[in-house]
Formats: structure tokens, sequence, C-alpha cells
């Protein structure tokens, strides 16, 4: 199969959308109609839609209004919340959709669809076939049915799980509270020894009829999506097969499964399974405080914590407006950008790995990531679970002689390692030969899909949100971004090498003009109960459009916390990419793709 | 031409290769130039930044120097001055503390009534994630990080639910393992005292005008005896990392596995197996 085929198979989700948009025809008139109302307008303003016009809305914003990218799906169960605003409301859940516009930049459409329990939703999925994880996670975790939807699974969970987890009413086995701090451990509580809860303990519950002696796992390998029967025609009769790679497997970057259907070494379809390291990071973040939220952030994209923690705190510092000192902006700034390039060198390494290359090329891609593990180490703590931001600044300010390392870093080590590697691999023969052309997928389909960070502009994109919607004070660098226009696996090496000469850039800049000052303003310590309202704050961590939505109550804890995560929502790409290639260059995708299991499954 | 990526790509290893080489071979490499030498080969590695070619460090025989703000596992400080815990038993840290790891038990006098002293104090380090809030947020400088990482035991309980006697560590320690941060609290502690001073004083000064009798005051729930073990526990303790810190390990790395306290260590393990059984057997009976 040629690539164009592959990208045929691609665009086979978005025909529907054209249908769609045929059968509605998408005038403005219509569209203003489906707005019935608006929500949260003190914090983050957004447009309620009409539940049976949604998708003539989506279709009218994609075609007529340029936004081509839903950045974010998701939900909220608003039957506990203790807030005013929403008096008079009888919908049990809102779906809530982020839309960019990647040709015009700026802010996003925020839409919000109210549903009632037990009642389905059309699926955006024929127009944006990158809702197609989203929905999934909609549906695993809140019961949310998408009518349309090519394949609604349960995506995190196993196929026999009881229940919707991030229900309102639903409780953990062991539950002790809805929100933190429990009172049963303070001050005379009654603490329990996790020992003593395991393994079958109040409140577990299971699916009716559900017996732990005969049940037997339920067979999920025969269908891999549409997987066709035949992709080609061949000389030789042979029947495809499904082949699991992984879930425990050297080359899947954790825990994690590509389903593939294979003809001889040719993949047919390929479905990611994920959500093996699930551990419902969104509900443990609704019985947080908003403060404790953040040394969880951590450990979504263990790699980059100081991005986690400043997409984190960038979004509850919108919500409850706290301002961050001129000195935290600049720390800020560099702390991202130095876990950009310990990203980036890391996956430039691995994705070497993958090719084959076992270690030699990786270690020397992360022999500098030591140095700033190490200079991470001395300010925050830690190397890797920094926990350093907060809201209104970070938590301490640098150790001295600091900058003086960082500034040799960034004007001499880093640029020095970056050629070096360059030296070692983009020249080489066997690089090029296994990357270039495989794995393409068109500018067009990407974006369609969701997919966002270096992929796309590996595909001659030139969006990255740090120009098109700045934050922090990244307008008052001087940098470019970067693209290039083959959309391979070598384009995706390749781009990344560029990405982090441009951060060593920013670094430079940043370190040069950094000002003394305070660290942490504002008030957002423990006791932080911003205002009622919602927010949504994307970042361009080095993975991708990192985002963070929240919902207020006006309570101490969040009434909602959604990660937005890019890990999860690039593998919608995996499949279309891999179709046509072989087996060996699926694991080489997976690789360009630069993903992090505790982001994924969170 | 064919070939020339590849030639340039194994050129880039062979430097590599013939620099860690040579430098390998002279009688200090450079990596070792600026560590601390411990007996047995050990060694404590200070890298610098600049620091080229090998970069492995080879854990457990070679060890980082760690920076002042490593965070592990919270300990309690015992002001050996004072003679008391610094914890107020005031449970902000059980509060803020995100796996809420921390449980306390508040102590009281004969009567019953509060007193602000922990009776218990357990931090379970297995939930623990080092995020280093209770030390943030604790008003009285009670609680700090530790340093000391290798923590590994057999059994999660009730080895690793480290109760109010392991978290305990004199202020001499915390000292030594924070130099940095202990001298600016103690510049800070020292004015606000200060302060305080001159304030009573003046009180003090207007309440014997008034000449009052008969004052009451908290008696500590134990005995003299008890505080004396207590202070000498502490002091071999603090005479223990003072041991390990004059022993060639720099005093803001404290690797307690290091040198021979294995028969403390031993007795520590006994001390807590014990307790887990009668733990287990007091469960049995309040179930059954
Ligand atoms: S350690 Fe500090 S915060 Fe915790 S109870 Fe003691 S005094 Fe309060
Ligand atoms: S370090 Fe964090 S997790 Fe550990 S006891 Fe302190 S507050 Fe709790």
């Amino acid at each position: 199969m040629t690539m164009s085929e592959a990208t045929a198979a691609a665009e086979g989700g978005s025909a529907v959308g054209v249908q769609v948009a045929a059968e509605n025809p998408p005038v403005d008139g219509a569209a203003e109609d489906a707005v019935i109302g608006k929500w949260a307008e003190d914090t983050q303003e957004a447009l309620v839609i009409a539940p049976d016009k949604l998708t003539a809305y989506l279709t009218y914003l994609r075609d007529r209004q340029g936004y081509d990218f839903l950045s974010s799906v998701t939900c909220v169960d608003y039957s506990a919340y203790g807030g005013k605003l929403r008096d008079g409301v009888d919908e049990r859940f809102e779906l809530v959709y982020h839309l960019y516009s990647t040709r015009k930049g700026g802010g996003p459409v925020v839409l919000h669809v109210r549903v009632p329990e037990n009642e389905t939703v059309a699926s955006a999925t024929g127009i944006y076939p990158g809702a197609n994880l989203q929905e999934c996670e909609v549906y695993d975790l809140y019961g949310i049915k998408f009518e349309g939807h090519p394949n609604l699974r349960r995506v995190l969970l196993w196929d026999g799980f009881n229940g919707h987890p991030m229900r309102k009413d639903w409780k953990e086995a062991y539950h002790e509270a809805d929100t933190k701090p429990f009172r049963s451990r303070h001050p005379q509580g009654d603490y329990q020894w996790h020992e003593d809860k395991i393994p079958w303990g109040k409140n577990t519950t299971y699916p009716t009829g559900w017996d732990p002696d005969s049940w037997r796992a339920p067979i999920t390998y025969v269908p891999v999506s549409q997987a066709p029967e035949d992709a080609y025609s061949d000389e030789f009769e042979t029947e495809s097969i499904v082949v699991n790679l992984g879930p425990h497997h050297p080359s899947t970057h954790g825990v994690f499964r590509m389903l593939t259907r294979i003809k001889g070494e040719t993949i047919l379809a390929l479905e990611p399974e994920m959500g093996y390291l699930h551990r419902n990071h969104e509900k443990i973040g609704e019985r947080n405080t908003w403060l404790m939220n953040m040394p969880f952030t951590d450990r979504l994209d263990y790699i980059n914590s100081m991005s986690n923690n400043l997409g984190y705190a960038l979004a509850v510092e919108k919500l409850a407006g706290i301002e961050v000192p001129e000195r935290a902006q600049y720390i800020r700034v560099i702390m991202a950008e130095l876990t950009r390039v310990v990203n980036h060198t890391w996956s430039i390494g691995f994705i070497l790995n993958d090719l084959g290359a076992l270690q030699t090329p990786a270690l020397y891609a992360i022999e500098e990531r030591e140095m700033i593990l190490d200079l991470f180490e001395e300010v925050s703590g830690a190397r890797l679970m920094c926990n350093y931001m907060r809201f209104g600044g970070v938590v301490r300010d640098l150790t001295e002689g600091w900058e003086d390392r960082a500034r040799y870093l960034a004007n001499e080590r880093l640029p020095r390692a970056l050629d070096e590697l360059d030296r070692l691999l983009s020249d080489n023969e066997i690089v090029k030969a296994r990357g270039r052309g495989v794995g393409y997928l068109s500018a067009k389909d990407l974006l369609s899909l969701s997919v966002s960070g270096p992929m796309i502009r590996a595909a001659g994109v030139p969006y990255d949100i740090r120009k098109a919607e700045p934050y922090c004070i990244y307008d008052r660098f001087d940098f470019d971004i970067p693209t290039l226009p083959e959309g391979d696996i070598y384009a995706r090496y390749y781009i990344r090498l560029l990405e982090a000469r441009e951060s060593v850039k920013i670094l430079q800049q940043a370190l040069r003009d950094i000002p003394k000052g305070e660290v942490l303003g504002g008030k957002g310590g423990y006791t932080l109960r911003p205002p009622e309202g919602e927010a949504y704050q994307r970042i361009e961590a080095p993975k991708g459009e990192l985002g963070f939505y929240v919902v207020s109550d006006a309570k101490p804890n969040p009434y909602r916390y959604h990660v937005r995560s890019p890990s999860y929502i690039n593998l919608n790409a995996l499949g279309p990419m891999c179709v046509g290639y072989k087996v060996a260059d699926a694991v080489v995708i997976l690789g360009a793709i630069d993903i992090v299991l505790g982001e994924v499954d969170r | 031409m064919f070939g020339t990526g590849l030639l340039k790509g194994l050129g880039v290893t062979m430097k590599h290769f013939a620099e860690t080489f040579i430098d390998d071979r002279k009688p200090m490499p450079s990596r070792y130039a600026d560590s601390i030498q411990l007996e047995h080969g050990r060694r404590i590695i200070d890298q610098p930044i600049t620091q080229e070619g090998l970069l492995t460090i080879q854990y457990p025989e070679e060890k980082r120097l760690l920076p002042e703000r490593f965070r592990y596992i919270p300990m309690l400080l015992w002001d050996t001055e004072k003679g008391e815990d610094r914890c107020t038993a005031c449970g902000i840290c059980a509060k803020v503390c995100p796996p809420q790891c921390i449980w306390i038990v508040r102590d009281s006098d004969e009567n019953g009534k509060p007193v602000t002293r922990p009776a218990e104090f357990f931090i379970d380090a297995a939930v623990c994630m080092s995020c280093s809030f209770c030390v943030e947020f604790c008003p009285f400088d009670a609680i700090k990080m530790n340093h000391d990482y290798e923590l590994a035991v057999y059994d999660r309980y009730p080895q690793l639910v480290y109760d109010k006697e392991e978290l305990t560590v004199p202020l001499e320690y915390y000292a030594a393992m924070w130099p940095e941060q202990f001298a600016a609290e103690q510049e800070a502690l020292r004015k606000a005292e200060e302060e305080e001073r001159a304030k009573a004083e003046a009180k003090a000064k207007a309440a014997e005008a008034k000449a009052k009798a008969g004052k009451s005051a908290d008696k500590p729930k134990r005995t003299p005896e008890e505080i004396e073990a207590m202070k000498q526990k502490a002091a071999a303790r603090s005479a223990a990392a003072k041991e390990k810190a004059a022993g060639g390990a720099d005093a803001s790395d404290k690797a307690s596995s290091d040198t021979g306290d294995d028969a403390a260590k031993k007795a520590r393990l006994e001390e807590l197996k014990r307790k887990a059984a009668e733990r287990a057997k007091q469960r049995k009976q309040s179930e059954g």
C-alpha cells in the first residue's frame, strides 16, 4: 500500500463530515440558532449549544470560521455542583469542546453541550476525526454515548468495569471522603493500614451477575477496528493475522499495546490499547485541594515535570486571577525550555533506539540531560518530580551560582552537544533509509486528528502555542518556529533537534535578562478558593499541546480537573500512520510520536 | 558518497572513546577530581557542570553529593537545646499532605487536656510522595526533609510506616544537612525571640507590679527519666551523624547505611518487628 492510500484511509473518517455538512448547510443563521446561551462569562466565556445542532455548528466553525483544530473534548458531571451559576439548569452532564484555529492563532471557542443522563450525543468524529480517543475517554469515564462514533469502547478501563468512575456519585473502593483533607486520619483518626483493606473491602462493586470464578476475560483481539480484509493483491496466498505488540514489549515505551492486523510483514490495521497505568488522575485531582494537585502533575509526563507544573499553575492562575512576579516569569520560562531540551534529546535518543541503534546514540543524547537534572535538583530538590511551581510563581529562588551554571550550559555546552548529535546522526545513511518517507501523514490529516506539537511542525504547519497564543512572557523572546515539509519519521527526528536549538536561544536570552526580585506572589497557598467558573489553559509542552481544564465552584477543591494530554491525543494518528508500513516501522513510528505512558493513561 | 554520514558519526564515537580512554588511564581521572574518598574505595562524587567524558556514577560504590535542597522523606526535629520536640501537633502538615500519609495524635496531660505536643506521629513512607508541602507549611519549622534515601526494607508494613521515634532527629543533624537554610532560620528565630523577650520583659515588669502569685505551668507528661533517655538517644544520633560527617562524607550528605551502625539498625528492625507483632495482635483482638 502506498502513502496516498494510507492517507485516503485516514481521510475515510472525514468523508462522513462532508456528508453532515451537505445535510445541514452551514449558513450563519443556522449556526446562530445553535447557540442557546452563555456560560462562565466571568472567567472564560463558553457558548451553550443545543445538542441537536452540535454537528452543524462544528461544521460551521470548521468550514466558515477556520477553527480547524479540535483541541479538547471532555465532560463535567454537575450533579454535585455547589456553585450558584447553574441554578435552573437540570441537565446533569455538560460536554465541553475547545476549538482553535491554527491559521489565525489566538484563543479558543468553547462550547458546552448540556446532556441529561442516559441521552446520547452526536459524535464529533465525523467532522473532527481527532475526537475519537477523547470521546472514548468520555464514554469510559462518564458513560455518555456518542452516536456515530466508529469504535466507541472503554479505552482506559477494562471491558467489564462496573460504572463510570468520573461521575460524582461513583465512589472508589475504600472511599474515605469526597474531598481532602480526610477527617479520619486527623487527629484522632482510625488510621487503617492499606494491607488490611485489600483485597475485597467495603464499597467494591461488581457488575450484576458477575462471578469471579466463572469469569473469563473477554476476547478483545478479533476486530482491529475497521481492518480491511485484504489491502493489496499479491502473488502469495496469505492470511492476515492479529499480532499484539505489547503490553510488555521493549519497543512500546512502557506498558502499552499495539493491536495489529498484519499480512506478512505489512500492517493492515493498528489500534492502540492503553490504560495499563491508569490511576484516575482526574478523580484524585478532584478530591485534592487545588494545591495538592501540583505534585501529582509531576507524575503525568514524568520526563517533563516542570512543564506540567507550569501548565497547571497557569490554568489556576487564570481562573483565580493571580499575578506572577517578573523574576518568577523568567524562571518559569528557563525551566520550561530546559525541560524541552531534556525531552527532545531524550526522544531523539529513543527514536534511534527504536531504529535499532541500541543505546549509544541514546546515551550520548542524554548526557547533557544529566547536567540539566542536576540543576533542577539544586533548585527544587528533585531531579524528576520537581514540584517547583506554585500559583503565583515558583516555590524557591534559584541558588547561588545557579544562573552562571545555567548560562554555561546555554551558551556553551548545549549548543555544542546539539551540534555533535547532529553530526552523529543526521547524515547517517541508515537513519535516512529507515526514516525518509516512513510514517507519512499529511498536515491536513494530522490537524484533523488533533495532533499537536513537533508532529505537526514536522509536517510543515508552523503552529506553536508560544507564538499563536503567547503565555508567560514568551512574546518577549526572539525565536523561530522551525518546520519541515516532509511529515515523515526523519523529519520528526530532525525537528526536535531544531526545536532544541530554538530553546537554547530562548534560554540564552532569558538568562541574560533575568531580573532580581520576588519569586512568589499572590495568595496561592493551600487554602486557595478560586471564584466560581472555569478556565482552560494550554501550553506548548515538549510533546505537544498540554491543556488543563479546571472548573471551580468556589470550594477548596477543584470541581473538575481535566488534563488534555498530548501523548494520549497524538495516538489518534498512530493507526493511520502505520497502515501500509512494516511491523519494524511501526515501532519507530510510535517512538517518533514520543509518548509517555504516565500521561497517556493518567 | 554513500557511507560518509556513517563515517562522520563513527568519528564522533571514536572521539568520545579516545578522550575517555586517555582520561581513564590517568592516576586520577577527571571525574574523580573533586570527589570525597571513603574507605573501601567508595566515593562521594561532586560532578561539576563542566564534567566531560564519562558521566556514569557507579552506584552504590559511588554516590552523588546531594544538594542541600534534596528532599526525600520528612524528619521531625528535636530541639536539643530546649530538650523538646519542635512539633506542636498543630496538624497543618497532615492537612496539606497530598496523599494524606501523615497521622498525628495529640498528647494530653494527666487531666486529659490536650497539650501542644504530639504523642504519636506517623508517616507512611510508602505513600509519601516527597512533595515537601509539610515542610513548606509547617509554621514551627518542626518538620524538614531528610536526605537519607536508602530505605529499602523487606516489608512495607510496618517497616515503612515511620513512627515518631524513627522520624525524630536532633537539630544538629538538620543543621549539618541543610546548613544554609538552617542558618537563615536561626537568624530569623533569633530576631523573633529578641522581640519576644523585649515584649515579655515589658510585660513582666507590669505583672510584677501586680504581684501575682500561684502560677500553673503545664507539667510535661514525660518523667524526667524519660526525657533524659530521649536526650541521650538524640545525642547518640547526632554523634553518629557527626561521625559520618567527619568520616569523609560532606556534611550535606548523609548515607546512613555507609558506616557501621549495623547493630543499631538491627535493633531498630527488631523493635519494629516487635511493634508490628503487637499491633497485629491488638488488631486481631479488636476484630475478634
Ligand atoms: S510538624 Fe509542624 S505542621 Fe506538622 S503538626 Fe508539627 S508543628 Fe504542626
Ligand atoms: S513530603 Fe508530601 S507526601 Fe510526604 S509527608 Fe510531607 S506532605 Fe505528605
